[in-house]
């Protein structure tokens, strides 16, 4: 058996078999030298299943893999490396306290001559426009700078092919553009790329050829030219994507969370301090706050929802009361609810069962689910019952534990366990972060309508996609401070790129907004 | 072929009652080897060991006997273990417990009324739970290692017994011997049966249910359980971390100190040097193996007291060191350790992998 020599890499009839799962079943890539691939698919598709059995970190049930035309097995990433296969993770691998140099010489071979490293790094960096110094800190780096170091230290191996997972996930529109050049800078040189996406607009834009996933399976390759961002979305869910509908223009009423003057140091030498933030969320309005990860959005989010009190009660106001020195308890008896980014571990605990993850929340609320320091456990079961049911959330008994729903389904039941309180405030901080199209569309379509029953709506979010699609006003987060919410419709990606990029930091007299 | 650790979905049901049964066999298989590389016949020293003290009454009393401190003090680490609270120091807050009930007879000898045994007792429970309260406070205000602490406190507790018992607390009348006034009529656990059974063992009852109705049912187990697997959800749901780490120092700690009064007041009758054969470190492995459950201490703790009568008739009957009783006990908590891997993981069977590179 041989493969096609026209091909760099080539993946064929591969299967991978987890217990009953069939993550992957039966599937065929191919991938030409100079070619940007794009690998396209729902949450739990089988695409990093795929890619792991490409770099090696998993061993295919059956199928074969030809490298340039010849069967390969690739044992580990070690043989992957070897090869030229270099893959850059979505969760970076650094380490904080180190500088650039001393992270890449970590991940390269012990023989490499540390003495001249600096000066590669410096010289690939510039060469393909990923700007790094070589001496810096990764913990004074922003993420995009973080992501080009995990680049950076792929070039330096000089890779046939490139495996990128979600790259612009963490990254501004500007910082994109930049990674977008790079990758054709690389294509053009004879490099392959396999590029793993959800967005589909620039999937369209950078890619040669795209191979969609379903449920394991292979569903169709095609030129991603050829097609719209809405009828590669159809493929990817098998089913019409429902548009959200937004509504816009209905009347907002009072405040109903304010803060003002809110200021929170940091007690961790990597966190991010927030510094006099102002705000105001009225009711029937969604407010998005966008901004870069890593820029105090999960610091904002512990101060809002009173995970970290603040010292001056006045700072957060919860329906015209102040109550900034409450903690997150005693804020959600004021009919405010808290979605955080993290739903393992944070938003729910992975080893309970559904229902009791209800009372996780719902404890120190009206609803008969804790009273008089007893659970009612039925009551519980109850409401996991509605939520799982309005929500759509798939599962295999009526009551698993968090850790055996996918992210999509476990995002849609933390979202739904907190609306179906029908919570005067809502803050969610990514709401639909690494969720599939069509969850993330039954997600968004709640938040709008939580807002045009007249909730206030606040979502933190790194989706700008998400955000124009939702959000009534807008403001930027940018470290730590935040800028004014501007309407949505008197937005720009430039502008918001601008406010990211810290336009209106009070040490700068940038202006921004019209 | 090779063995792989495979995790598994959710965590298994079956396992998790199936692993401290096999953790059981397991340590009597390799407590048979042991009992054969000392030139002993392993199958008569395992009935002596296990069966034995099963099958005379006397033996079934003295059973009871030592089960209900080990039920007393693993049912409160159970749930200190829960919430990832790591007291190893309910020893010491035995010792102490025992020191502050002791303190009325001591004082006050000529002292009778049944409010005497419950002031003892609940001097007992206040004294374990005030000193399980230091290692929780050093942890909660300068984030001290708790295991550490706890630890290293037991022998703080159980010099300052050796002082008293040797010093200002020693009977007159005794002879220079260094223990106690002997404790009478109310200064003593009323008995149950004829025997040497007493009260304890009903406390140690009680206290299961109540703190298993606590882990199931309240909103404080709720918490417990949920610092213990998860802090930052914890922390979003509205618990203190903090909270929790006192309140399990201070419920277990006063457990122990309630089973170190049992014990005095009990079948020890006065303070001597010594109080406890160590039933507060056994009392850890009875948490594991009862599931960290109280209903499963209640049976765990049985089992651990066989180990202890086992060692003393081993000791007797085949003329053995009585550290046998902690070996079985040592070898016990290890196989539980490693046969929990299972709740989590399956194992397989897979076929041995060629060499990497080009097929």
């Amino acid at each position: 058996m041989s493969g096609s020599a026209e091909y760099l890499l080539e993946a064929r009839n591969i299967v991978k078999v987890f217990g009953e799962l069939r993550a992957n079943d039966d599937i065929t890539l191919s991938l030409k030298p100079g070619e940007i691939h794009a690998l396209l698919g729902e949450n739990g598709a089988g695409k990093s299943t795929l890619v792991k059995i490409i770099y090696g970190s998993l061993q295919a049930t059956s199928g074969q893999l030809f490298w340039q035309g010849q069967p390969v097995t690739v044992a580990n990433p070690g043989a992957a490396r070897d090869l030229g296969i270099g893959m850059v993770f979505q969760h970076f691998s650094l380490f904080d306290a180190l500088t650039v140099t001393q992270n890449i010489a970590l991940a390269l071979p012990p023989d490499v001559d540390i003495g001249t490293l600096a000066g590669r790094i410096e010289t690939v960096s510039n060469d393909y426009g990923l700007p790094l110094r070589a001496d810096a800190l990764v913990a004074d780096l922003s993420v995009g700078e973080r992501q080009r170091i995990e680049i950076v230290r792929c070039l330096l191996q000089e890779p046939r092919l490139l495996i990128m997972d979600e790259p612009t996930a963490v990254l501004t529109p500007q910082e994109a553009n930049q990674l977008f050049v790079t990758l054709e800078r690389l294509a053009s040189e004879g490099c392959g790329v396999l590029y793993i996406s959800h967005r589909l607009e620039e999937v369209k834009r950078i890619c040669h050829d795209a191979t969609i996933l379903r449920h394991g399976k292979l569903v169709s390759r095609v030129d991603p030219q050829q097609e719209t961002a809405a009828s590669l979305a159809n493929l990817m869910v098998g089913a019409e994507v429902a548009a959200v509908k937004t509504d816009r223009g209905g009347k907002t009423g009072k405040p109903l969370l304010e803060l003002s003057g809110l200021s929170l140091p940091t007690d961790d030498p990597f966190g991010v301090a927030l510094k006099d933030i102002e705000l105001a969320v009225h009711a029937g309005e969604i407010v998005a706050v966008a901004g870069v990860a890593g820029n105090g959005q999960s610091e904002f989010f512990d101060a809002v929802s009173g995970e970290r009190p603040t010292a001056n009660a006045a700072t957060v106001k919860i329906s015209g009361q102040a109550c900034g020195k409450e903690n997150i308890t005693q804020r959600r008896r004021r009919d405010a609810a808290f979605v955080p980014e993290e739903r393992i571990g944070h938003g729910a605990v992975p080893d309970f069962p559904l229902s009791e993850n209800v009372v996780l929340t719902h404890h120190a609320v009206a609803g008969g689910v804790a009273r008089h320091g007893m659970i009612n456990r039925a009551a519980a079961r109850e409401v996991n019952r509605e939520v799982t049911q309005l929500f759509d959330v798939r599962k295999g008994t009526p009551d698993p534990e968090a850790r055996s729903l996918s992210g999509g389904n476990l995002q849609k039941f933390v979202v739904g366990r907190e609306m179906a309180r029908q919570p005067k405030v809502l803050v969610v901080n990514q709401p639909t972060w690494g969720v599939d199209a069509g969850a993330a569309a039954l997600i968004r379509q709640a938040l709008i309508d939580l807002a045009r029953n007249g909730s206030a709506v606040l979502v933190i979010s790194q989706d700008l996609d998400e955000i124009f699609e939702i959000a009534d006003r807008i403001a930027v987060i940018s470290r730590g401070e935040l800028s004014e919410a501007y309407p949505a419709e008197d937005m720009s990606l430039e502008q918001i790129g601008l406010l990211m990029a810290g336009a209106h930091e009070k040490s700068t007299s940038g202006v921004a907004g019209s | 072929m090779m063995l792989i650790l495979e995790k598994r979905s959710e965590q298994s049901r079956a396992m998790t009652f199936l692993s401290p049964i096999l953790a059981i066999g397991l340590t009597v298989v390799i407590g048979g080897f042991i009992f054969a590389g000392l030139g002993l016949d392993p199958f008569k020293a395992l009935y002596i060991y296990f069966i034995e003290p099963m099958t005379s009454l006397w033996s079934i009393e003295e059973l009871v006997v030592k089960a209900a401190p080990l039920i007393l003090i693993g049912a409160g680490l159970a749930i200190c273990y829960t919430a990832n609270v790591w007291n190893i120091g309910a020893e010491g807050q035995l010792t102490i417990g025992a020191l502050f009930g002791s303190a009325i007879p001591v004082y006050f000898t000529a002292w009778q009324s049944p409010l005497t045994l419950v002031l003892m007792l609940v001097l007992g429970a206040i004294g374990g739970a005030l000193f399980g309260a230091i290692p929780a406070l050093l942890k909660n205000r300068f984030g001290a290692n708790e295991i550490l602490t706890s630890l290293m406190l037991v022998y703080v507790a159980q010099l300052l017994l050796d002082w008293l018992v040797r010093g200002h607390w020693r009977d007159p009348k005794g002879f220079n011997f260094p223990q106690s006034v002997p404790f009478e009529g109310w200064q003593l656990l009323p008995l149950l049966g004829e025997g040497r059974v007493h009260m304890g063992a009903i406390l140690a009852v009680i206290a299961v249910f109540i703190l298993w109705v606590m882990m199931s049912r309240s909103l404080r187990g709720f918490e417990i359980r949920v610092i213990g697997s998860s802090p930052r959800a914890g922390a979003f749901a509205g618990f203190s971390q903090k909270r929790v780490v006192l309140f399990c120092f201070m419920l277990s700690g006063g457990l122990a100190g309630l089973a170190g009064i049992c014990e005095v007041a009990g079948p020890s009758g006065q303070l001597q040097p010594t109080i406890s054969p160590g039933y507060g470190f056994t009392a850890i492995i009875v948490a594991f193996l009862g599931r960290l459950n109280p209903i499963g201490v209640l049976f765990a703790g049985v089992l651990l007291a066989i180990s202890y009568l086992g060692g003393e008739a081993a000791q007797v009957e085949l003329g053995i060191s009585d550290k046998t009783a902690q070996v079985f006990q040592g070898m016990l908590l290890f196989f539980i350790l490693a046969c929990d891997t299972l709740i989590h993981y399956r194992i397989k069977f897979a076929p041995g992998r060629g060499a990497a590179g080009a097929a």
